[in-house]
């Protein structure tokens, strides 16, 4: 047993610390926000430079064949810079669908792309009234010549303004909520019928609305087999849910080293206000959960990809569930403990306070992965 | 021991319910109802239509305008008012600086100022605190130093609430450096008119700029807006917050806040079902329902003891001051947690009274979502504003067990 990250992990920390401190301090990150694209161009470049956008891909796609620990380390960093761009979106989540279950020729068409960065995708399987079950599907696909035709609606998907293309998911038989019948199909930016309504996020991204009517694609553009794609799916958001654990933690720890901080400088009384016992027990807490939080984490990472489905679902949704609750406990002690100051929109810390909530919130909050945890518990004895 | 409400309570909140139905403006309502932004305009509006109803200040005694209601008058009003969806009243001047001017201004300060709080003419502020002296307010440096007939006021005060209305803003200054902190504060009233003010909008988390830092640079202030004596203005301060804490178990709001949490959970689904018959968040919901309930009554018996002995309320009252405040926040988490990815759109536009979503939105985005999270992140300052939840905590381990 080893918990130690390797010297190929330890130097990719390195060189994205020294990114971020250099070119993507907080200030530049709020100017991104309130930029036309919403992240930076020339920041998705140097992540393609650096090889973090093919990381997971095998090297006959051009990729470096890394594994689920190396995307853990770029996303604690994503979470420490609060970094805008859409590695999550694109290389982990509609990169690994590709990487999984996508045709050769797709492969060898959009993954090279995806890791030059010349190619964004989004991740289109959300619906309004399916919550957070990715089964819940209402969306249509029909056979319309050699392809496929699609209407239906999808709601908040992340990182869609600046997509080239989206991973959508369709019904192609059943009723809305049937594991079986769901497709998953590369629907094109520019396709006709498609309609996007974009907005900010609560935590300085972009999402959007998404009308497809009647859109028409090849026959090429569906992905894995047809009406079996919840696996696809399910395996993707699993992975997915692991790398948005680690940006947790990466944000835990930042904002626990923030007030930390703030608890030794910070004078009330004539004294630092960290020679309170009270908050000093407080912030105790906080790296208790914190140290807890990464431990899930590590689990859930090292499974993300296990081929026994039972295991890697129930350890990915424990850490879900348990990051969730740790994430909300750290961030509304961090903004507690700054007073007033944590709940101004100057500092970083209410910045990070309203990622961890968004990251609660996204692909199954605590509620829903702890019910999916849930459904592995077996009465004693059986 | 009796927990009814008398027939003329009954009374009492019959007619309050039928003044809201008649004069609540149905453009205000819908503003409140829907977590829309309120404007100076509409809070004016509403406390001059109460004025008008001889409401303007429940509480107040008769003698300076007031209704002179109960404590439990006082209690139906705010239940009725937070249901109906009508405007809070601002606290500053009616609940703040007028009882100070009652019980410690002059003759001629209660006669000015007095009516023109409750007629809803004068918008006050709060000047409290100050970059270094939040929970340790005793330290605050912002002086004045007296002229002839004036003082001279130099210094700045932050985490001012809508300063950038105000047209008087009640300040604690030092007045003299030597001794204890405590014994060289003034309690001065100054004209936010006054050259050499200058109000700097501070963004909150949620981009919203209704809190201040209100800098002061050489303000001539008259020596007759001193109130009470000079180097006093710590006695007053305290009275004022202890004023100030009974209005802080916001039943009202609370209340308000967990009808807008059932509606929403009705509303939506998850497997098909409507969210509140699930029964982990049925559960979340039964918990802070339980805590407001206890709450409610803990409130009233507090207020009825005071009322009884004829007293002010006393340290207990920094316990309805954080359980209030929990309980806010706890609603506002599960508002945006029943909203599920409804929960992550960022939409400024959409708090304003006029915007309509586009059709994509409408399809699936509610009316009720806008203002959630953004609520939800606000309210993080309720555990920490007025004496934080740790001070609030000091105070009963000291005052209340004798810790």
């Amino acid at each position: 047993m080893d918990f130690r990250y390797t010297e190929e992990q330890l130097a990719l920390r390195e060189t994205l610390h020294r990114f971020i401190a250099r070119d993507y301090d907080f200030a530049r990150r709020r100017a991104l926000v309130s930029s036309p694209l919403g992240f930076s161009a020339e920041a998705w470049a140097q992540y393609a430079d650096l090889g973090v956008l093919a990381l997971p891909f095998p090297q006959e796609y051009g990729g470096l064949g890394g594994n689920p620990v190396d995307i853990m380390v770029v996303m604690e960093l994503v979470g420490q810079g609060l970094l805008l761009e859409p590695i999550l979106s694109t290389v982990v989540m509609c990169g690994g669908v590709i990487r999984d279950a996508a045709s050769e020729a797709m492969k060898r068409a959009l993954l090279p792309q995806i890791g030059a960065g010349s190619l964004q995708l989004a991740f289109a399987c959300y619906e309004a009234a399916g919550r957070y079950d990715l089964a819940s599907v209402a969306c249509r696909a029909r056979p319309s010549g050699d392809g496929w035709c699609l209407s239906g609606r999808k709601n908040v998907v992340l990182d869609a303004p600046s997509a080239d293309g989206f991973l959508v998911s369709a019904r192609v038989s059943g009723q809305v909520a049937d594991s079986e019948g769901i497709s998953l199909f590369l629907v094109k930016r520019d396709a006709p019928g498609l309609t996007l309504r974009w907005y900010p996020t609560q935590s300085g991204g972009r999402a959007a609305d998404l009308r497809l009517e009647d859109v028409v694609v090849e026959a090429d553009a569906h992905v894995g087999s047809p009406g079996q794609a919840l696996e696809i799916i399910e395996r993707a958001v699993d992975r997915s849910t692991a790398a948005l654990c680690a940006e947790a933690v990466g944000i835990m720890t930042a904002l626990n080293e923030a007030t930390l901080s703030y608890l030794k400088t910070r004078k009330q009384f004539g004294v630092p206000i960290g020679s309170f016992q009270v908050l000093q027990h407080r912030m105790a807490d906080m790296y208790i959960a914190a140290e807890q939080a990464r431990s899930m984490c590590i689990l859930a990472t090292v499974n993300a990809d296990s081929k026994d489905v039972a295991v890697r679902r129930r350890v990915v949704s424990g850490a879900k569930a348990h990051i969730g609750r740790a994430a909300r406990f750290v961030g509304q002690q961090a903004v507690q403990l700054h007073g007033a100051m944590g709940v101004v929109d100057e500092l970083i810390v209410s910045h990070y306070f309203k990622r961890l909530t968004v990251i609660d919130l996204t692909l199954g909050d605590s509620d829903f992965h702890l019910a999916r945890f849930g459904e592995s518990l077996r009465p004693a004895g059986q | 021991m009796d927990l009814t409400y008398s027939p003329e309570d009954d009374a009492f909140r019959a007619e309050v319910r039928a003044f809201l139905d008649a004069r609540l403006p149905e453009d205000v309502r819908a503003k409140v109802l829907l977590g829309k932004r309120l404007g100076k305009d509409d809070f004016m509006r509403w406390q001059k239509i109460l004025h008008a109803r001889g409401w303007g200040a429940g509480r107040w005694p008769q003698r300076f305008g007031g209704a002179g209601w109960t404590v439990v008058q006082d209690h139906i009003f705010e239940e009725e008012r937070a249901e109906a969806g009508a405007p809070p009243q601002i606290a500053f001047g009616l609940r703040m600086v007028a009882p100070v001017l009652m019980t410690f201004g002059s003759v001629r300060q209660q006669e000015y100022f007095l009516p023109k709080i409750i007629a809803g003419e004068h918008f006050w502020c709060q000047g409290f605190s100050e970059p270094g002296s939040g929970s340790d307010l005793a330290s605050l440096r912002t002086e004045a130093v007296s002229k002839a007939d004036h003082y001279v006021v130099s210094g700045q005060k932050t985490w001012n609430t809508a300063g950038q209305h105000a047209d008087w803003i009640f300040c604690l200054v030092r007045t003299r450096s030597e001794g204890r902190p405590q014994e060289g504060i003034s309690f001065l009233l100054i004209d936010m008119k006054t050259p050499g003010i200058e109000v700097r909008p501070i963004t909150l988390l949620d981009g919203e700029r209704e809190i201040n830092e209100v800098w002061f640079d050489e303000v001539q202030v008259p020596v007759e807006n001193l109130v009470g004596e000079e180097n006093k203005g710590w006695t007053y301060a305290k009275f004022l917050l202890t004023h100030e804490r009974t209005n802080n178990a916001g039943i009202g709001m609370c209340k308000r806040g967990l009808h807008t949490l059932k509606e929403i959970a009705t509303d939506q689904l998850v497997n098909g079902r409507p969210l509140i018959e699930d029964v982990r968040f049925r559960d979340r919901i039964a918990e802070v329902e339980l805590e407001l309930m206890a709450l409610e009554i803990n409130n009233l018996r507090v207020l009825s003891a005071a009322a009884i002995e004829e007293r002010p309320i006393g340290p207990e009252a920094s316990m309805l001051k954080i359980k209030g405040s929990q309980i806010i926040q706890q609603l506002a988490e599960l508002r945006m947690h029943a909203l599920g990815h409804d929960a992550l759109p960022y939409l400024y536009e959409a708090l304003e009274p006029d915007w309509v979503a586009d059709p994509l939105l409408a399809e699936h985005y509610p009316a009720y979502a806008p203002p959630v999270s953004g609520q939800y992140f606000n309210l993080r300052k309720t555990t920490i504003y007025a004496g934080s939840t740790e001070i609030q905590k000091n105070i009963i381990s000291k005052l209340v067990l004798g810790l």
